[in-house]
Parts: C-alpha cells; sequence; structure tokens
C-alpha cells in the first residue's frame, strides 16, 4: 500500500502507516525506546530527551534526485550530526533507526542522570512505586551511581494540593508537561500550567477553585512518576497489594471500561474494600480516559446506610423480616393485585435485572415503565450509531450534530471526543437553547428558544429553506452523527427531538453507513438496555402509578426525586422495592428488597452506542442482599410457579440472549473477547505509566442496526406541528427548563466524600437581564415556587440563556422533569 | 521636503529623559519660536549619542557640536550664543568628548558601515530623512524592475548569510517560503537582542528602523508573504516606539500595507513585544511568544518554512540581516560580495566590550582577523595590559585565546575554532580576568534563561554552574573537569535548542584554551587571576605601609588592623576580599595573593 512505510529498527523490519512516530513503529516491534514526556494519546513535544535515536535515512543525490547506492547495491545512509527525538520524527521510507548505539545510550544515561539528581528518590513511601516508568526506566537505562552529590539535590513542596482532589509533589515532578498537556489539548481545560522557568520549573494551578477540571483525575494516570497522585489513593496502599476487577462506570451512558483495584485490610474489618479506579484500555469506549465522576464516585458500595434485611410493613409500620417472609409475601400481594401490574425500573440496573423483572410484569400483563425522560430507544436499534470504533476514531468527512444537550456535563467522556473528532477534521453543528462549551470548536450553531428543539434540529435537513449554512454542511457529509440529550427538555421533548433527528439521518441519505446514526445521550448507564429488554418511559407517570394495584420499583427513587411522584405512590395499593438504600421511595414501599450494588455482583450493560459490556464483582457482597434479578426470579418463582433451581447473571444472559433477536448468540463468553487495541497502552511493563490500562477483560460487543444490516424497516414520521409555547412576555412567571449537571446529588455520587467538595449548590440560571427584571443578581438566592412548594437557589447568569427562562439542574434538590412555568422570586 | 540650516538631536534615552530631557528639548522649541528661528532650526529627539552621565545632551549638525549638562535655564543662552551669535557656546562642551557617540564613533579604519550608515546621521523619526538617503528606492527598484525571483536570486548571489548566528543563507529561506502555495505565510523579524552586552540591532532600530521596515519589505515580496512581525524585547522600548512610528509614517506613504508603490503587492507590519524571556530570541520560542504562548522552542523540523507562526510556512531573520538586503538590491549583489572572504560575505556589526580602549558599535567585513578588530578598530587594551582572551558569540559563544588571535572573523571559522559567530557581541578580556569565573558568568547567564523545557539544559546546565561554583570555591576536586567536559559534551547533544546546544560553549572553549586556570584552581587551589575571592587573600606589605590608617577607615569589617603609624595588619578570617583597602591604599602596600 502506498501509505505503508517500511523502515529498520534495530535491525528488524517493521512496515507501518505513513505518519506513525519511530517510537510507535518500534513499539510494534517489541522494542520499548523509553520516553518520559510522549504519550500516544497526545501531541508530542520532544522535550524530556529521553528516546534520543540515530537516524539514517537513504541518501539521495541532489543532482540527480536518485537514491546513492553503496558498493554492495544496498541503499547509502546518511545520519544526521545530531540524535533525533523518536517522539517527534515521523517514520520514512528506508529509514534505519539506531537504538542502541553507544551514544544512544550515553544519552539516555544522562539524561536519567539529571532527571534523577533532583528527584527525591522517595519510591518506598511514593504511590508510583512499583509501577513507575521513572523507576523502570532508571532500572532499565540508568547507570546506578551518580556523579553529582546527593546533598546538591534541589528540594521543592511536597504536598501540593492543585484541588480537593489532586496532590502535586513537586520534588518528584519531571517537567514532562504531560498533565499541562493533556488539560489544554484533550480536555480542554488549561487549568494547571508551568510557572517559572529553568530550574525553578514548577507545575501550579490557575483556577478557582484549583485544578478545576472534570478530568483531572486523568493526569495521575498518565504522570509517568508520582508526582501526581488523587486525593483518593494516595497514601492509599502499594500497587503491588492490589488486585484487579475489571467493571463499568455506571454514572452515564457512555459505559466506560474501568479497573477497580481492590484490597482485604484490617482498617476496613478485613473486608476486601476499593482503593481506586483506573480506566481499562477500550478504544471503541473511553480510550483510556475517565471523568472525575466515574473515579471518584465508586463510594457509595462503601456506605454504611445500606439495607442489609428485607423489610416489610406491618401494622404501618415496616419492619426486618427473612427473605422467604418477605417473598411469600411479595407472591401472595402480587398474586391478588396482579391484574393491574405495574413495574418501573431504570437504568442504573443491569440486562439481567430489567429482563427478569420484564418477565415478571408480562406474566402479571402488567406494564413496564422505563424510569427515564428521554426517548428515542426504540430508534437505536433501527438508526443507531452503531461504529464498532465508538466515537474515538471519527474524523474528516464526518459531520456530528449534538442537539438538545450540555454534553460536557451528560457525558464528559464523549464531549471529549467529539472534540478530539473536530480537531482530526470532523465537522460540528451544535444545536442548542444556550452556549455549550462545545460551542467553540462547532463549525455552525443553532440556536431556539426553549420548546423549539424538534424544529431546530428539522432546519438542518439539506432541502429545508431555513438549513442555511449548517445544511451546506450537513449536504456534503460522508457521515452523520447526531446526538441528542436533555438540555432543557422533558419526556415530550425528547421524543420530538428523537424523531426529528431521526429524519435529519434519514433526509440525509446515509443511513446504512456504519459511520452514521442516531445516538442519545442517555441519563443513565443502562437506559439503552431497559429499552432493548421492553421498557418504555410513560408520559403521566404519576397517573400510571397511582392508578396501579401493584407496583415494582427497582433502581429509581421516584418519591425523592418528585413530590408529585410520592403522593401517586401513596395512591397504589400494594408497593415492592428493590433497593441498597432506604429511600424515600422506599419508605412509602410495603416490602422492601434489600439488594446488592453493581460492585458485588456480575452482570451486563448496553451503553448508548449499544455496546453490551460485562461487569465483574469487585467486592464482596454485603451478607443479606441478593441481585436484583435473582429477587425478581425469586419472586416471580413463587408467582408463576416456574422453576428456580440456581440462577446465576450468565444464565440469565442466556435466556435473554435466546429471547431478544438483537442480542443473538451473544454469551458472557463473547463479551470478554478481545482484540489486539491501538496505540499500545498499558502493558505490564508500565511503559507510559498507569497499571490497569490494558484490556484482557472483554471489550464488548457491538450490536447492529437494522439500517447497516439492510433490513426493512420504518421510522417514525417528522414532528410536524409547531409547538404551542406561552408567550412569556406578559406572563408573571418564567419557564423552568432542566438541565444535567454533572457532579449532582444523585443517590449514588452523593456518597463520595471526595466529590462532595465538588459537588454544585441547586443554581436558577438566567439571563442577566432576566435576573435583573426579577430583582436579582449573580450569586444572590433566589426563591423558586414549584408546585407549591418553595426551593432555593442561587442566581447563575448566562447571556446566551434565552431571556424569560430559568434553567435548573436535575438532581441537586429542585424536583423538575420537563418545561414547566415557576413563579422566581427574590 | 523642508531644508534647515542647523539640526539638533536630543537624546531621548531614559536616563536623559530622568535629568530632564524632556524639558530641555520645551525649552528649545519655545526659546527657538522667541527667536524667530524655528523655521531654520529643527529640534528632534534621538537615541543615546553619548554616554547620558552628563545629560540632558543633544548634537548640533552639520556642526556636529556635542553639548552636554545642559539645563532649563541655559537654553536662552546656547541659542543665542550658538544660533545667532554663530559661537560654540564652549561651556557646555566636554573639550575631549565633544564629538563622540559612545556608541557609535566615527568609522575607524578597517571599518565599512552598510547597516550602520545612517545611525546618528538621520532622524529617526522622519521617514523623508530616510529617503533623502536613497531610502526606499531598493523596494522600488525590486517592486517595478525584479521579479521576486529574481530579488532572491541577488540576495543569493550577494552571499547574505543569516545574522542572527546560525548562518544559513537569508535567501535560500526565502524561496523554500516563496515556494509553498497560498498567502498564508508570515515574515518575522528577531529584534529579541538579549546577549548581554549586544546592542547592535537596537542601535539600528533605533535609528534606522526604515532600513529594516525596507529590507522586510522586499523580503515579503520576494517570498509571497503579505503579513510581517517584527518581534521585539520590551526591553527596548524607544525602539518600538520608533518602529511604531516608522510603520506608521511608511504606511501613510503607501510603502505599506495594500497595493504598495502601485504595485500591487500587499505587506503589512506589526510590532510584538517579548516579556523578557532570552529564549525567545530563538525562532520557535519567538513564535511561540507571538501567538501568545509560554515562550517554549520545540523541536525541529518542522522547520519555520513549513510549519512556523499558527502552524503556517514562516520566515524569521534578524534585524541585521533585513538591514543589509535594501543597500543589495540597490547596489547589486557584486558590490555586497566583494566585502568579505570566501563563504561569509559583506559586513558584520559587533558590540564590543571589555578592556579594549574603543568599546561600542563597529562594522566590520568579514574576514577581518580578530587581532585587527581588537588592536586596531578597537584600539588594543586598556592601560597596557596584556591580551587574555576574546569571547565571541555572545553567552553561548566561546572564549578564544591569543594564539587563535589571527583568526579571520567569519562563521566557519568561529565554528571551527570551538566558539560561533552569534550575533556579534564581542567581550575583550585582559590578564586580570579569571577564565574559570567568565564560565561561570556565562553559565550562571544561561541557566538562568533556561526555559526548563528539555531536561538536559534545565538541569545539566545548573550542574555545571554548581561545579564550577565550587571550583571558584576553592572545592575542586579530581575528576571536575573530566565531568565537565564530559557534561558540556553531553548537554550539547541532547538538547533542544540552540539555548541547551550553545550553553555549555564558554565552559568547553574555556577548558580547551585555559585547561591550567582550572588546574590552579582546583590542584593548587589558587586563581591566578586574582578574582576568585575564596582563592585570593589580601596582604599588607609592612615595609611599605605608613601606617596611616586609610585601609582600616575604609574597610567595611573592620579587618584591619595596627597602630598609627605602625604597618597594618589584615585578618584573613575577618576579610571579605573586597578589594577596597587596596584602592584606597596611597603607597600601594597591599597586595593579592
Amino acid at each position: 500500500m502506498a501509505n505503508e512505510i517500511t523502515l529498520t529498527i534495530d535491525g528488524k523490519q517493521v512496515t507501518v502507516p505513513a505518519g506513525t512516530l519511530i517510537v510507535d513503529a518500534a513499539r510494534e516491534l517489541g522494542i520499548d525506546i523509553p520516553v518520559f514526556c510522549y504519550h500516544p494519546k497526545m501531541e508530542p513535544v520532544g522535550m524530556c530527551r529521553m528516546c534520543l535515536v540515530e537516524v539514517g535515512r537513504p541518501m539521495v543525490d541532489r543532482a540527480t534526485n536518485q537514491p546513492v547506492m553503496e558498493a554492495d547495491g544496498t541503499p547509502k545512509l546518511q545520519f544526521g550530526p545530531k540524535m533525533e527525538t523518536a517522539c517527534t520524527t515521523p517514520v520514512s521510507a528506508g529509514m534505519v533507526v539506531i537504538g542502541m548505539s553507544d551514544k544512544v545510550k550515553a544519552a539516555r544515561n544522562d539524561v536519567l542522570e539529571f532527571l534523577l539528581t533532583s528527584h527525591p528518590l522517595d519510591c518506598p513511601i511514593c504511590d508510583k512505586g512499583g509501577e513507575c516508568p521513572l523507576q523502570n526506566l532508571t532500572m532499565g537505562f540508568g547507570k546506578g551511581s551518580s556523579r553529582f552529590e546527593f546533598e546538591d539535590k534541589q528540594h521543592n513542596q511536597k504536598h501540593v494540593p492543585l484541588g480537593e482532589l489532586i496532590y502535586l509533589d513537586r520534588e518528584r515532578c519531571i517537567q514532562c508537561g504531560r498533565c499541562v498537556r493533556f488539560q489544554k489539548d484533550l480536555a480542554d481545560d488549561p487549568v494547571i500550567g508551568f510557572y517559572q522557568r529553568g530550574r525553578n520549573l514548577v507545575i501550579d494551578t490557575s483556577s478557582e477553585p484549583g485544578f478545576d477540571s472534570i478530568f483531572s483525575g486523568n493526569t495521575t494516570d498518565i504522570c509517568p512518576v508520582g508526582a501526581l497522585t488523587t486525593a483518593d489513593f494516595r497514601f492509599g496502599a502499594r500497587p503491588w497489594e492490589l488486585k484487579s476487577a475489571a467493571s463499568l462506570c455506571n454514572h452515564c451512558a457512555v459505559g466506560c471500561n474501568l479497573t477497580y483495584n481492590t484490597r482485604r485490610e484490617a482498617k476496613s474489618d478485613g473486608n476486601v474494600v476499593i482503593k481506586r479506579a483506573m480506566p481499562r484500555q477500550n478504544e471503541a469506549v473511553n480510550e483510556i480516559w475517565l471523568c472525575d465522576k466515574g473515579r471518584f464516585g465508586y463510594h457509595f458500595a462503601e456506605s454504611h446506610q445500606r439495607l442489609e434485611k428485607p423489610l416489610i410493613r406491618k401494622d404501618g409500620e415496616l419492619v426486618e423480616s427473612t427473605w422467604d417472609e418477605a417473598l411469600d409475601m411479595a407472591a401472595k400481594e402480587l398474586r391478588a393485585y396482579g391484574f393491574r401490574f405495574v413495574s418501573l425500573a431504570s437504568g442504573r440496573l443491569s440486562n439481567e435485572d430489567l429482563y427478569e423483572i420484564k418477565q415478571l410484569t408480562e406474566n402479571l400483563h402488567g406494564q413496564a415503565c422505563l424510569y427515564s425522560p428521554m426517548a428515542g430507544g426504540d430508534l437505536t436499534p433501527l438508526i443507531g450509531y452503531a461504529d464498532p470504533q465508538g466515537l474515538s476514531r471519527v474524523g474528516k468527512g464526518t459531520v456530528i450534530v449534538v442537539a438538545a444537550s450540555n454534553l460536557h456535563q451528560e457525558a464528559p467522556i464523549w464531549w471529549m471526543q467529539v472534540r478530539a473528532a473536530v480537531k482530526r477534521g470532523a465537522k460540528l453543528i451544535v444545536v442548542n437553547a444556550r452556549s455549550t462549551r462545545l460551542d467553540k470548536f462547532a463549525s455552525a450553531v443553532v440556536r431556539y428558544r426553549f420548546g423549539r428543539e424538534a424544529e431546530a434540529v428539522l432546519s438542518l435537513v439539506p432541502a429545508a429553506e431555513t438549513s442555511g449554512e449548517s445544511g451546506k454542511i450537513i449536504a456534503a457529509a460522508e457521515n452523520l452523527v447526531v446526538l441528542y440529550g436533555s438540555d432543557g427538555i422533558g419526556l415530550e421533548g425528547s421524543r420530538q427531538v428523537a424523531a426529528a433527528s431521526a429524519e435529519l439521518l434519514r433526509a440525509s441519505n446515509l443511513l446504512g453507513k456504519p459511520g452514521s446514526g442516531l445516538l442519545p445521550v442517555w441519563q443513565r448507564a443502562n437506559d439503552q438496555g431497559a429499552w432493548d429488554t421492553g421498557f418504555t418511559p410513560v408520559d403521566d407517570l404519576a397517573k400510571v402509578v397511582s392508578e396501579a394495584d401493584g407496583v415494582l420499583i427497582a433502581g429509581a427513587d421516584p418519591a425523592g426525586d418528585h413530590p408529585a411522584y410520592a403522593a401517586a405512590l401513596k395512591k397504589a395499593k400494594f408497593i415492592i422495592v428493590q433497593e441498597q438504600f432506604l429511600t424515600k421511595t422506599a419508605q412509602l414501599a410495603d416490602i422492601v428488597f434489600p439488594v446488592q450494588s453493581m460492585l458485588e455482583r456480575d452482570g451486563s450493560y448496553t451503553n448508548g452506542t449499544r455496546r453490551v459490556q460485562r461487569f465483574m464483582p469487585v467486592v464482596e457482597k454485603l451478607p443479606g442482599t441478593r441481585p436484583d434479578y435473582l429477587v425478581t426470579a425469586q419472586v416471580r418463582q413463587k408467582v408463576v410457579h416456574s422453576n428456580l433451581e440456581f440462577i446465576s447473571a450468565a444464565q440469565v444472559f442466556m435466556v435473554l440472549a435466546a429471547h431478544l433477536p438483537d442480542y443473538q448468540n451473544l454469551t458472557y463468553a463473547t463479551l470478554m473477547e478481545t482484540v489486539p487495541q491501538h496505540p499500545i497502552l498499558g502493558r505490564s511493563d508500565v511503559y507510559y505509566g498507569g497499571t490497569s490500562f490494558e484490556n484482557r477483560q472483554g471489550l464488548g460487543v457491538q450490536l447492529g442496526t437494522a439500517a447497516n444490516r439492510r433490513d426493512k424497516y420504518s421510522l417514525p414520521a417528522a414532528p410536524s406541528t409547531q409547538n404551542q409555547l406561552p408567550d412569556l412576555e406578559h406572563a408573571e412567571e418564567l419557564m423552568a427548563v432542566p438541565v444535567a449537571e454533572l457532579l449532582d446529588t444523585g443517590t449514588i455520587t452523593q456518597k463520595s466524600v471526595l466529590l462532595g467538595k465538588r459537588t454544585s449548590t441547586p443554581f436558577a440560571l438566567m439571563h442577566p437581564k432576566t435576573a435583573q427584571q426579577k430583582g436579582l443578581a449573580a450569586g444572590d438566592k433566589a426563591k423558586i415556587s414549584l408546585a407549591g412548594v418553595t426551593y432555593q437557589a442561587v442566581v447563575r447568569v448566562d447571556e446566551s440563556v434565552p431571556t424569560l427562562h430559568v434553567l435548573l439542574p436535575r438532581s441537586l434538590g429542585i424536583p423538575l422533569d420537563k418545561p414547566v412555568l415557576v413563579k422566581v422570586i427574590q | 521636503m523642508k531644508y534647515f540650516r542647523s539640526h539638533i538631536l536630543v537624546c531621548k534615552d531614559p536616563d536623559c529623559i530622568h535629568k530632564g530631557a524632556h524639558e530641555v528639548m520645551d525649552a528649545l522649541q519655545d526659546e527657538l519660536v522667541a527667536e524667530g528661528l524655528i523655521n531654520e532650526i529643527q529640534v528632534l529627539e534621538t537615541s543615546r549619542i553619548g554616554n547620558c552621565w552628563n545629560g540632558p545632551e543633544m548634537m548640533v549638525y552639520p556642526e556636529g557640536i556635542h553639548y552636554t549638562n545642559l539645563t532649563v535655564d541655559d537654553i536662552p543662552y546656547l541659542v543665542e550664543e550658538h544660533f545667532l551669535k554663530g559661537r560654540i557656546a564652549t561651556r557646555f562642551v566636554e573639550p575631549e568628548k565633544s564629538v563622540k557617540d559612545e556608541e557609535l564613533g566615527a568609522p575607524k579604519s578597517k571599518e565599512i558601515r552598510v547597516v550602520l550608515r545612517n545611525c546618528g546621521k538621520i532622524d529617526p523619526e522622519n521617514i523623508e530623512d530616510y529617503i533623502a538617503e536613497d531610502g526606499y528606492a531598493a523596494l522600488g527598484k525590486a517592486l517595478t524592475e525584479m521579479s521576486p525571483t529574481q530579488v532572491i536570486e541577488t540576495v543569493l548571489a550577494s552571499g547574505l548569510r543569516g545574522r542572527g548566528g546560525a548562518g544559513f543563507p537569508a535567501a535560500r529561506k526565502w524561496s523554500f517560503v516563496a515556494a509553498k502555495q497560498g498567502s498564508d505565510k508570515f515574515l518575522i523579524c528577531n529584534a529579541d537582542e538579549g546577549d548581554p552586552g549586544a546592542f547592535m540591532n537596537r542601535r539600528v532600530l533605533e535609528s534606522d528602523p526604515h532600513a529594516v521596515l525596507e529590507g522586510m519589505i522586499i523580503a515579503a515580496y520576494a517570498a509571497g508573504i503579505k503579513q510581517g512581525y517584527i518581534y521585539c524585547r520590551a526591553e527596548y522600548p524607544i525602539a518600538v516606539k520608533t518602529l511604531n512610528i516608522a510603520i506608521n509614517q511608511a504606511r501613510a506613504m503607501g510603502l505599506l500595507g495594500k497595493d504598495i508603490l502601485g504595485s500591487g503587492f500587499d505587506f503589512d507590519l506589526e510590532v510584538r513585544m517579548g516579556a523578557g524571556a532570552f529564549v525567545c530570541g530563538e525562532e520557535t520560542a519567538l513564535m511561540a511568544s507571538i501567538e501568545g504562548k509560554r515562550g517554549e522552542p520545540r523541536p525541529r523540523p518542522p522547520f519555520p518554512a513549513d510549519s512556523g507562526l499558527w502552524g503556517k510556512p514562516s520566515n524569521v531573520n534578524n534585524v541585521e540581516t533585513y538591514a543589509n538586503v535594501p543597500q543589495i538590491i540597490l547596489k547589486g549583489a557584486d558590490w555586497y560580495a566583494s566585502m568579505g572572504n570566501e563563504k561569509s560575505k559583506g559586513t558584520k556589526t559587533f558590540a564590543i566590550a571589555g578592556d579594549v580602549n574603543n568599546t561600542g558599535l563597529i562594522e566590520v567585513p568579514f574576514g577581518i582577523s580578530l587581532r585587527e578588530i581588537v588592536f586596531d578598530v578597537c584600539g588594543g587594551i586598556k592601560d597596557g595590559k596584556q591580551f587574555k582572551a576574546i569571547q565571541t558569540g555572545g553567552p553561548m559563544g566561546g572564549c578564544l585565546p591569543a594564539s587563535q588571535l589571527d583568526l579571520p572573523m567569519d562563521y566557519e571559522s568561529m565554528t571551527a575554532a570551538g566558539s560561533m559567530m552569534g550575533s556579534g557581541g564581542l567581550i575583550v578580556m585582559d590578564e586580570d580576568t579569571c577564565m574559570v569565573d567568565i564560565a561561570r558568568f556565562f553559565m550562571e547567564f544561561t541557566q538562568d534563561e533556561s526555559c526548563g523545557k528539555c531536561t538536559p539544559c534545565r538541569v545539566g546546565t545548573r550542574r555545571i554552574l554548581e561545579i564550577l561554583n565550587r571550583i571558584c570555591e576553592g572545592k575542586g576536586r579530581h575528576g571536575d573537569i573530566e565531568t565537565l567536559e564530559l557534561l558540556c559534551k553531553e548537554i550539547k547533544s541532547t538538547s533542544l535548542c540552540g539555548l541547551g546546544q550553545g550553553a555549555p560553549t564558554p565552559v568547553e572553549s574555556t577548558l580547551k584554551h585555559f585547561r591550567e586556570e582550572y588546574e590552579a584552581h582546583i590542584f593548587q587551589k589558587k586563581c591566578p587571576a586574582k578574582v576568585c575571592k575564596s582563592l585570593i587573600s589580601y596582604e599588607i606589605q609592612p615595609d611599605i605601609c605608613t601606617g596611616c590608617t586609610v585601609c582600616s577607615r575604609n574597610c567595611p569589617v573592620e579587618a584591619i588592623n595596627g597602630e598609627r603609624r605602625q604597618a597594618h595588619k589584615i585578618d584573613p578570617d575577618v576579610c571579605v576580599r573586597c578589594g577596597i583597602c587596596m584602592q584606597v591604599c596611597n603607597f600601594n602596600a597591599i597586595i593579592v595573593n
């Protein structure tokens, strides 16, 4: 192939794509050219000088432009006067790289000696000790002794909190700048940087609060020494004491692969506890990144408020009972009330749990409701974005539309990948009522009034009269990805946006190409799995619940989220709740089954791109608890007298796969298959730092779509009617719309003490003019009355927010699930 | 253009301004108006004309009279005497220094002024002055009579090489950029002259800015560039001001901007200021700084001609390089190539500092020997002392001993001798200079100015400095010399940019040429030049001492004891070796051991 290049490194030939850097080409051969500043996920800078090699290129006669040959007919090589950095030099045809000459060895020796002369060598107490590239490379390439005196070492500050989450040890820092480049080039939060110069060069943070970035934890992974550590793990354990368990992040629809490192320790009463979460490389999902919510938000499992015994309502009070008693009672009641049964489950549950609940619901001829304000899960099996590479390779030719989504807060890793895609040449169109952090990367931005989301999306259809510049961009697209989220919309709005997005895709004529499709930014990890197993959201959940005789609620706390749901639940005749905690919903239940968290059991999730992935048990289960699927199966066994000798998640998945056509042929074994991933990261050699990057526990399986299989399918009609929106000019109220905030106080996040320090306070985001009209200014406390209850929120202003609207965060105490009119006063 | 019978140039250096130059200038204007002379005599601002010790000062042309120590009250007398009565007001004239420009004296023998030809002669803030000296004639010629290729060929034939120090043929760089498609290309003038003691570029920018502008416009025409930047260090406020005035005047005359001289060629210029980092003189760091980023170099390739400012093809040349261009176009490549020697053509400006009789700026043809520079042009070593070394090429250059004095001054010879051409700083050192101390001084500078990006420069230079400090303190050890030699070699071969690759040169060259001094410091614990304080002691020779007590009274640490009229003694444990006693002794009774 023309764009493949063959070169020789240390006597071995290798063929790599043009543009590959020498250091990566060497890695393909298994030759490790040592690096500190280079990281394959970032642009090279060539500053640590560790990777210097001798490079020879075939000599070309300037006059004739012909290669010069040696006497024996081989091309004559020309070596430069200086060594070159293997991390910044791209390969070229016929290149000969010498990575082990005396000159090269001497250079490595020196760079290491220089680095170590000011390094504290406190490996015995350093968190990175045992998985430290500096340690490894010193053993591999260092001299073993120094020409300089230990007393000459420069001493720097050792425990510098860059923020609540990340600590910096300036003495250990070798000024490679990986963290600085990550924050600037990938996270777009250039909040840390170099300060001073020369030997006084130090990393410092420039933001208030310090290191203000939701991606900060990644810098500790890529730090090649122990300079950056997380407040979570520092001094927590030695790497070699840790065991690893593959898991998934359950905070959003991205489905990040991660590895939990655990240890059994005396100070935790001899229990196995999680010491840290590390990303697990999956180029189709999260590459090697995690957001801070995913990294630090696992502490829910350690909470002491967990339920350990089933509770049943006796004489109006919830009292502890045995499993048998509770199960018998549940079966008895359900048999009595089964004719109007409603199950309510969320994407917090695994596919196995959801499948069992769905089976029970079907047995009882009930209704399976998904606890979610988003629609479109029925469209994804038809036209979903199902590129097996995920978003990590999207680039030139692709147009990405992000509609009604504050992606940075709704799905941080996708946000980062969309940004990277734009850097690789993809074009981005942002459709949102207000400015978001994607706007500055967008080729076109479309604004609308909240409530007109679907119209705005349809205006992009190239044929549409209103499409303009963005229409031209889409018309020229080779691939089209449409992401839609839930910024400012409820279920009805979401349904319209989903249908409009589907119409945009259909009109683009790009459906059927693997790189095109619809990508809903679900709020929970397994919302897509819930749709796939047969759950759908309902418009008037309160009504559905209040009219039910029997309700089963799992993985959701509607009563805690909204007083209207609490009121509705009080009307329901009989409630079973499967929960880890005694939530407000559980307090209203007749039976509460204590269930296990995902960390204590195995299961599978289907992420936003419909990649089915498996998670393993990480910690020991809390005695007295059972996994959701087992609880439901046991109830079902008693209700319909089905056989249940032994049940495991794997068995449930087998049944599920047999019944759901899209999941056919999937087993836990197929979910655990891996293929070599590029760039090569995180092998046990700790080449780039970070221990858990390598993925040996499965990359999951990407489900296909009807469009890609060229099956017949039909899409819903495009929403045509214009929504009737209230005239706000003459109203006393403001239109309140719900928006996402990453670090909210959801059931799971609020248990992380660390994240608690970064959790947002309830806010009311308005246009400054609107705030002024209401006599408010930024920082004031506004009173918001909603369905007769008054909530307090701190006023924030933003000129991009439409006037006469107020944006309120979800899951921060203000119950808002769709746009409504509210009164805002001082 | 208006003609005046006299021009008064008032020095507007910070020193003179501090001493009241503004007020003196205002008073002059008022007095000239009052006397009805304002249409005959023009008052202008200029940069440094003397040493500013006796400011405010001014020059009167065409007489070339240098008045100093002026006050506002003196002006009426001065105007009456000089301009009405036609007599030199001698009381304001320093007899010996009357016409002396401390920076740039009258051309000495062996000097050829090409770049400095207008300096001190024309009003830098008046474009007409420049035009009167054939200014912008070269631009006219290039735009109307020559194709871009012809311009490149002419400059290539002239042999003009980059005056920033590396000596790459200037027009070849232009041809690389010219070969790039599209108009998104940039022309950059490197006016970040940071070498200690070097001020060749400042002088040109302050005194003849249009020469630089004209050279840039011609280069832009040759390379097909529409936008240029002059990156000037913020420590040169007058240069920045003069440049901006010059740019505005050139723009007003249609010499910059759209459709220059009606030729259809567009080019405009902007001045960008540095923030005080020496490393920003390195071209990639300079471009990062213009982009608003931290001024740090990046590896080359890609070279600026491929990916420069904002990733676009860019051409970077030094002030002096551009300033040569108009003359080459005007007088032809052959004229230029007739100066200099085989590989280095034309002239080079140098800023001479150190122990020679005539310090300041000179401009000499390439190929002149170091001996000629030191002894003929600069008038030899001060106070009849012995020549010891000459440091060429700024802080990253090397020190050459007397045995190398006959080397011709050109790019190749300097590099071969273990030094470099550099941008034109020359420091001449006499016998009283300790070469270890000199190496230490330069190391201190470079390690202080290291940006810290790459490991060898960040840490390695510091380590060299630590060893040198130790040697100067008398704590040198066996093996230090060998370690230094290795470190120099290693830092040179592993550093990212020219700063790190050049930083060890002063040490390397002194190790090569003055190794015995290092050995004396380390093994005999002696500083032969009697400079390193830890290695010397002051002693009062009792037979000469008259016991006058001057030394003991002046000693800042009361280290000298003795009765009046009795020989005094210095307590070596208390003495801080400041040398004051030696300076104040009227009988030369104090010696250094």
